[in-house]
């Protein structure tokens, strides 16, 4: 091991870089292992659809048509009216976007703009634990204390305790945090250069914030619309718990009234008994109201990543 | 106008320059937008602040009175009896199937999405399914578990008495509702940790697979645990999904011995457990108040956690 004569020094080529065959083996194996658990997902959505297709489409094919025009829903006695659910939905979800629109956007626009550093780390935090407050509490909250004190206030003569304009307001709690960090993302993403122009120009901040960064942002703030929008129509708890009408419901577009909506009608069949699973189309009526709530939601959710991805190009 | 003056000499050239620009007048509309939108967060948090109120002073008093018995007593018809003991151990159960099944899936599908994927049409594919994924509503999340594991795999799953509405079932199903959020927040933990980090390693003539193990998984851990933790914390919240594929409200007895056997058996979980209640006479708002402080105070312990661990070590490239 002396005295090594002078070679010139080995050529290497691609194999001696490739490493041993246990540790191509090894990479292979964490490989595959990787890939697969990233299919699943296309397994899981692949089972969704056919899920919800297959009963959906048993449903369309045995139900009387007329029925799904009915004036009420009502599963168990055969009276399955679209409108009805569909309507009650769409009323929660607007009562919804009254409340969560304002709150979410000005808690964004403060957070954004106005908020010192100190102020947003506080508030931030405190913002995604009311995100993280379960739907139930909320529907509870919404059917014990906004029913009797806000709803009776605003529906004189409302008897029942439970009605849609509570669940409405309840989903409107329930979306702000959403809606207020998906706005505040976009605005805070807006670049420091365009309000110093503003400023450079003598615009105050009320204006800077008005007319620059709200325009820069907007398609953030529709896409954080959107999505509270989205949330709203799929929230079950606190729809379940506070708009009355667990059996079924006629048509309403009351908001002082019990009202029905796709999400509850669901859980309503489904602790309604323990019979969902066998008589009449109960079970598969189950399915054609989710295959109905998967479309709206998944429309709505990709408008709202093409407004996101708007943002993303422009800076 | 006024820059002469003695007082304003102590003032900051600033505040000079944007009083001569406001021209000495108070600017009301500045100050009435700020106020307004002060008022909004106030009021969002004084919402959060109210809720929290009622829950507790009308929790605390029944949990008090009631105390371990509360936490331990099975499912009962009469409110005196009824505790979440079953609920809690069903719903720390459904957690296990997170941890289990959703932590390694996800995490998994998030290095190859952000290490080894190349952009193919197959990569934006899986990226595109998990996006909306994530935004499916719980309930469908519920209509798939009913379908696959309650109905079509009930007589593995959850044979006999239970008649598919096993916890199996449940754990299921919930482990593929958080899956999305799983691999995001994975993946976005990953996406932060800079390229140079992984050329040293390549550079040293590490494999694939030993970047990411130990340079890295090592960096992302903290972004990983965040959204491991707050996938959890959703995974005790949801509900709808859970009455669907079958979680049981009333009550029920439980006497499995074999570890197979409870995973074949009925269940609960706490937030079903509080649905159930709220729907009772209101002789059971005392419990319902007293379970929802139980769900509140785990929830904020685990968010806390999680902001905890954030905070604590983010790391800014």
């Amino acid at each position: 091991m002396t005295a090594v004569p002078a070679q010139p020094p080995p050529r290497l080529s691609v194999a001696d870089l490739r490493g041993s065959a246990g540790r191509r083996r090894r990479e292979l194996a964490v490989r595959s292992f990787f890939l697969a658990a990233a299919s699943i997902s296309i397994l899981i959505s692949f089972l969704i659809i056919a899920s919800l297709a297959g009963e959906a489409f048993n449903f369309i094919t045995q139900v009387d048509l007329a029925l799904l025009f009915e004036r009420g829903w009502f599963p168990r006695r055969d009276l399955y009216s679209i409108q009805t659910i569909v309507g009650g939905t769409l009323v929660v979800a607007g009562i919804g976007m009254l409340v969560a629109t304002p709150l979410g956007l000005g808690a964004a626009i403060y957070l954004s703009e106005y908020a010192s550093p100190r102020v947003r780390r506080t508030v931030k935090p405190i913002l995604e634990i009311l995100a993280g407050i379960p739907s139930v509490v909320l529907g509870y909250f919404a059917l014990q204390v906004l029913s009797p004190t806000l709803v009776d206030a605003a529906c004189p003569g409302a008897t029942n305790p439970s009605n849609i304009a509570a669940a409405g307001i309840g989903v409107g709690i329930l979306i702000t945090p959403l809606v207020a960090s998906v706005a505040e993302d976009a605005m805070y993403a807006v670049p420091r250069s365009l309000r110093e122009a503003a400023y450079g120009l003598g615009a105050r901040k009320r204006t800077t914030s008005l007319r620059i960064v709200l325009p820069a942002a907007i398609s953030g703030i529709v896409a954080a619309l959107i999505l509270g929008l989205s949330r709203g129509i799929g929230e079950t708890m606190v729809v379940s718990i506070a708009a009355g009408a667990t059996g079924g419901s006629l048509f309403t577009l009351n908001p002082c009234e019990p009202g029905q909506t796709m999400t509850a009608a669901m859980t309503a069949l489904a602790t309604g008994s323990d019979q969902v699973r066998g008589a009449s189309l109960a079970f598969p009526s189950l399915f054609f109201v989710g295959l109905l709530l998967f479309v709206f939601t998944l429309t709505l959710n990709l408008f709202a990543d093409r407004f996101v991805r708007r943002v993303r190009i422009s800076y | 106008m006024a820059v002469s003056t003695p007082r304003a000499q102590a003032l900051s050239g600033a505040e000079v320059v944007r009083r001569s620009l406001e021209g000495g007048r108070t600017d009301w509309r500045s100050i009435g937008f700020e106020s307004l939108l002060v008022g909004l967060l106030v009021l969002t948090l004084g919402i959060l602040a109210w809720l929290l109120v009622v829950v507790f002073v009308n929790g605390i008093p029944v949990l008090a009175e009631r105390g371990t018995d509360f936490l331990t007593s099975p499912l009962a018809a009469r409110p005196a009896e009824a505790g979440v003991g079953q609920a809690i151990t069903g719903s720390l159960w459904l957690m296990a199937f997170v941890v289990v099944l959703s932590f390694p899936l996800g995490i998994g599908a998030a290095v190859y999405l952000e290490e080894y994927a190349r952009d193919t049409w197959f990569t934006r594919l899986i990226n595109t399914v998990v996006r909306n994924l994530a935004g499916v509503p719980s309930i469908v999340y519920g209509l798939l578990g009913l379908a696959v594991f309650v109905v079509a795999l009930g007589d593995i799953l959850g044979p006999g008495s239970t008649s598919g509405r096993s916890l199996l079932a449940g754990g299921l199903t919930m482990a593929i509702l958080v899956l999305p959020i799983v691999i995001i927040t994975s993946g976005e933990a990953l996406r932060a940790v800079p390229g140079s980090i992984r050329e040293a390693a390549f550079g040293v003539g590490a494999t694939r697979w030993e970047v990411v193990r130990s340079h890295v998984l090592p960096y992302a851990a903290p972004g990983i645990f965040t959204g491991t933790i707050l996938s959890m914390a959703r995974a005790f919240g949801e509900t709808a999904p859970l009455i669907l594929v079958g979680a049981v409200i009333g009550g029920f007895n439980v006497e499995y011995d074999s570890f197979i056997g409870i995973l074949q058996g009925r269940y609960t979980a706490l937030p079903t457990t509080v649905y159930d209640w709220a729907r009772k006479p209101p002789s059971f708002s005392g419990n319902v108040y007293a379970a929802i402080v139980v769900l509140i105070v785990v929830l904020l312990l685990v968010n806390a956690l999680a902001i905890y661990l954030r905070n604590r070590f983010e790391r800014r490239w």
